[in-house]
């Protein structure tokens, strides 16, 4: 009788202790601790937040419940690949690392287990061709359209002509930092921009002798790939030296709130480039904050609610959703395989008409994935913050980026990738 | 004066005020280490925690807040107050004065006697411990500090050497402030250490501890001190630092910067760490504006390293340190 109650215990400890398999799973590599929290806490907390919404709101995905297990990567890439191995036996079906060395680490891991990574404004710039990294999608945009998005920006605010201006380019010294340089060159070379790199070492606590150097060589427009205290430090120092703000503009990992805040009133006029919407006025987050925040469910304390980075993980996870939904439809089942979501994830469709259904609407661009394209339409907005109000406006309409210059330097690089591991092309 | 001259001099200036930012961090890693031959792995993070905690205090945010509202499922975040500066910052020295109590009475206490290289762990414990319990207390989110520092171009600096050399200099007021402080902070620890008879105790103490023992001084009472004033130049050094970037982990990162002011000033030396710090601050910045350019930039980490490396072949125990003798 005893050993019946204790085994009877066991097998329901157990059944409560593991991850119910018909969940579909999606684990966040987040980074709430570390040199990159500030960004990290944010992100998870959207990303947890909409699929709690999905949980609470509509039962899930097609009736399925969804399962975000954390794990805490503090930004290293070491701790992220220990953290994929140790959640991808849950039931993983997709992964999001938030960190492009991450990323990199993971693109052969995850091809050859079946799983796909989605990489939304990070990661490899490449993997948008699908032919060669079959389960690795980067939609809407990618780091070379951020640096086109910037750039077609400048020629908005010169008349089309950008002859003769001299362009910097204040990056992170690392991958992340030097991904945009080979877009920038191939752009200053078709029209006419005198374009140079200061990079910035980890972490970027110190910028001064950068921030000199830009004050002597007298740029028209700085552009700005930093990430973590290097976003807060810089645009600090650009107030520091008066450089004009309005001509000062950050990818979007560079153009959060907490970014511009420490420095107060003279980050005003600061710009960044979008792949997504700024702002809480949209419906999604009065969902948000009923089903989610009021009932105490919240992955934080709802303050981050509408902040630009909370959007990004709100965002991300809701193409996950909608992907999980397009597999349920094409392979007729409701719990899905690894696979399964990889093939939802390549025929994946956001239209302006489904966005509004979610609440959405307008906050971002609507695109169809296909099989050759994981890297969607490329398009980006121009953000600018308004220190008297304090928030980010959108101040431009979501706008294509340079495919004639972007579209080889993607092929270039992801077919020296096939060639290097032999990958055969995908597509048919 | 040539354009390139000019230009010259405005670096080496700001790379005179970086430089006293470098050694206040790397002050409080001297006085611990005299008086007790510590190398404080913590240092770094105690003026991450020190900044944390005077936002905190300031911002009426409630400590563990996140804890409690995980535990008991409350929504509990902030006091409805905002407490004046100048007494978070008193509050935030109290903090770091108790922090220290605690420091000696549950890990230097347990270690008296212990090879140097066991309380260097220790300290790395420590480090790690301060982190999470920081993260813990005051949430690891960035926050803003603002204590009423001048931040941003000094007008007069501009003026005056334009009207000087037709160019005007860059001369960030943060950086005059923080000279200023770390000025008054050099002399007020010499006078400390010189002149009054807890200073005078704590030079005994860092010449060896068993003879100061056998004299009467209370060694605990020592190193309680020597924590405090350790975690009161903590505090300042997060104030320099989080104005400028906001508080957040990476303050715990300026320690990196200390380690080749240390290394070229001597590790037991005030005056070594402030000239060390304006060594390193003014070399940096000159490798980075002469050479930089030419060989892809971002100079500054590696080259302070290089420049203490250089100075340690020719002067191992630092231009200020001490040199130890020590008969076989």
């Amino acid at each position: 009788m005893t050993f019946k109650r204790v085994a009877a215990a066991s097998v329901a400890a157990l059944m409560v202790a593991s991850p119910v398999m018909a969940d579909l799973v999606f684990p966040s590599l987040s980074y709430r601790t570390g040199p990159f929290a500030a960004g990290g806490i944010p992100y998870a907390d959207g990303f947890a937040d909409y699929m709690t919404l999905l949980n609470e709101r509509d039962g899930g995905v097609g009736g399925v419940k969804l399962q975000v297990p954390e794990c805490e990567t503090a930004y290293n890439t070491e701790k992220g690949v220990e953290c994929y191995e140790a959640t991808k036996g849950e039931g993983a079906l997709a992964y999001n690392p938030l960190s492009t060395g991450i990323t990199y680490q993971l693109i052969p891991k995850a091809t050859a287990d079946d799983i796909p990574l989605y990489t939304p404004g990070y990661g490899r710039t490449s993997a948008a061709n699908g032919n060669v990294f079959s389960h690795v999608f980067n939609f809407p945009a990618n780091y070379w359209n951020g640096a086109s998005a910037a750039v077609n920006h400048l020629l908005d605010l010169n008349g089309g002509d950008l002859k003769g201006k001299k362009v910097i380019l204040l990056h992170f010294n690392g991958a992340y930092g030097k991904e945009p340089i080979p877009t920038l060159t191939a752009l200053g070379e078709k029209h006419g921009f005198e374009f140079s790199t200061i990079p910035v070492d980890y972490p970027g606590q110190e910028q001064k002798s950068q921030w000199l150097q830009i004050r002597r060589e007298k740029p028209d427009y700085v552009l700005f790939w930093g990430w973590g205290v290097m976003n807060q430090v810089a645009v600090q120092e650009a107030a520091n030296i008066r450089f004009p703000m309005e001509n000062f503009i950050g990818v979007w990992w560079s153009g959060a709130e907490h970014d511009v805040e420490p420095a107060g009133a003279a980050a005003n006029g600061y710009k960044a480039v979008a792949f997504h919407g700024v702002g809480h006025d949209y419906p999604v987050f009065d969902d948000i904050n009923k089903y989610v925040v009021d009932a105490g469910k919240a992955a934080g304390d709802g303050s981050n609610v509408g902040t630009v980075i909370y959007n990004r993980g709100v965002y991300a996870a809701m193409m996950l959703a909608e992907a999980a939904k397009k597999a349920q439809e094409i392979h007729g089942v409701k719990d899905i395989t690894s696979g399964q979501m990889r093939d939802g994830l390549e025929q994946l469709e956001i239209t302006n008409a489904r966005m509004a259904e979610l609440g959405m609407e307008g906050f971002g661009p609507e695109f169809k994935v296909s099989c050759a394209n994981h890297g969607g339409p490329g398009t980006a907005a121009i953000s600018q913050w308004d220190a008297t109000a304090g928030k980010w406006s959108l101040i431009s309409d979501f706008g294509p980026s340079d495919m004639d210059v972007i579209q080889p330097l993607i092929t270039a690089d992801s077919e020296a990738y096939a060639a290097e591991n032999k990958i055969e092309p995908q597509c048919k | 004066m040539s354009e390139q001259l000019l230009f010259a001099a405005e670096v080496t200036l700001n790379g005179l005020m970086a430089g006293v930012l470098y050694a206040l961090v790397a002050l409080g890693f001297v006085l611990i280490f005299k008086a007790s031959g510590i190398f404080n792995y913590a240092q770094g993070v105690m003026a991450l925690f020190a900044a944390m905690t005077l936002v905190g205090v300031q911002q009426g945010q409630i400590p563990f807040s996140h804890l409690i509202n995980a535990i008991f499922g409350t929504e509990i975040h902030h006091f409805p107050w905002h407490v004046p500066s100048i007494i978070a910052i008193i509050a935030a020295a109290g903090v770091m004065v108790g922090f220290a109590w605690i420091v000696e009475r549950y890990i230097l206490k347990h270690l008296v006697g212990q090879p140097d290289i066991i309380l260097f762990m220790a300290t790395i414990g420590l480090a790690y411990f301060m982190e999470g319990f920081g993260d813990l207390m005051w949430g690891s989110e960035l926050k803003t500090l603002d204590v009423g520092l001048p931040q941003g171009l000094n007008e007069t600096v501009l003026d005056a050497t334009d009207k000087l050399f037709g160019y005007g200099f860059f001369l960030d007021n943060l950086d005059i402030v923080a000279t200023l402080i770390a000025a008054l902070l050099v002399a007020a620890l010499t006078i400390f250490s010189q002149y009054s008879k807890q200073g005078r105790a704590l030079r005994a103490v860092a010449d060896d501890h068993s003879a100061a023992l056998s004299v009467g001084i209370s060694l605990r009472f020592i190193w309680v001190l020597v924590w405090s004033i350790a975690g009161f130049v903590a505090l300042v050094a997060g104030i320099m630092w989080g104005a400028k970037s906001g508080v957040q982990f990476s303050l715990s990162l300026i320690a990196l910067k200390a380690l080749p002011v240390l290394m070229l000033g001597g590790f037991t030396s005030i005056p070594g760490a402030i000239i060390g710090g304006l060594i390193i601050g003014v070399g940096e910045q000159l490798f980075e504006f002469a050479i930089g350019p030419l060989i892809g930039g971002a100079t500054q980490n590696w080259f302070a390293y290089v420049l203490a490396l250089i100075f340690l072949v020719f002067r191992p125990q630092g231009l200020f340190g001490e040199k130890i003798i020590e008969r076989v």
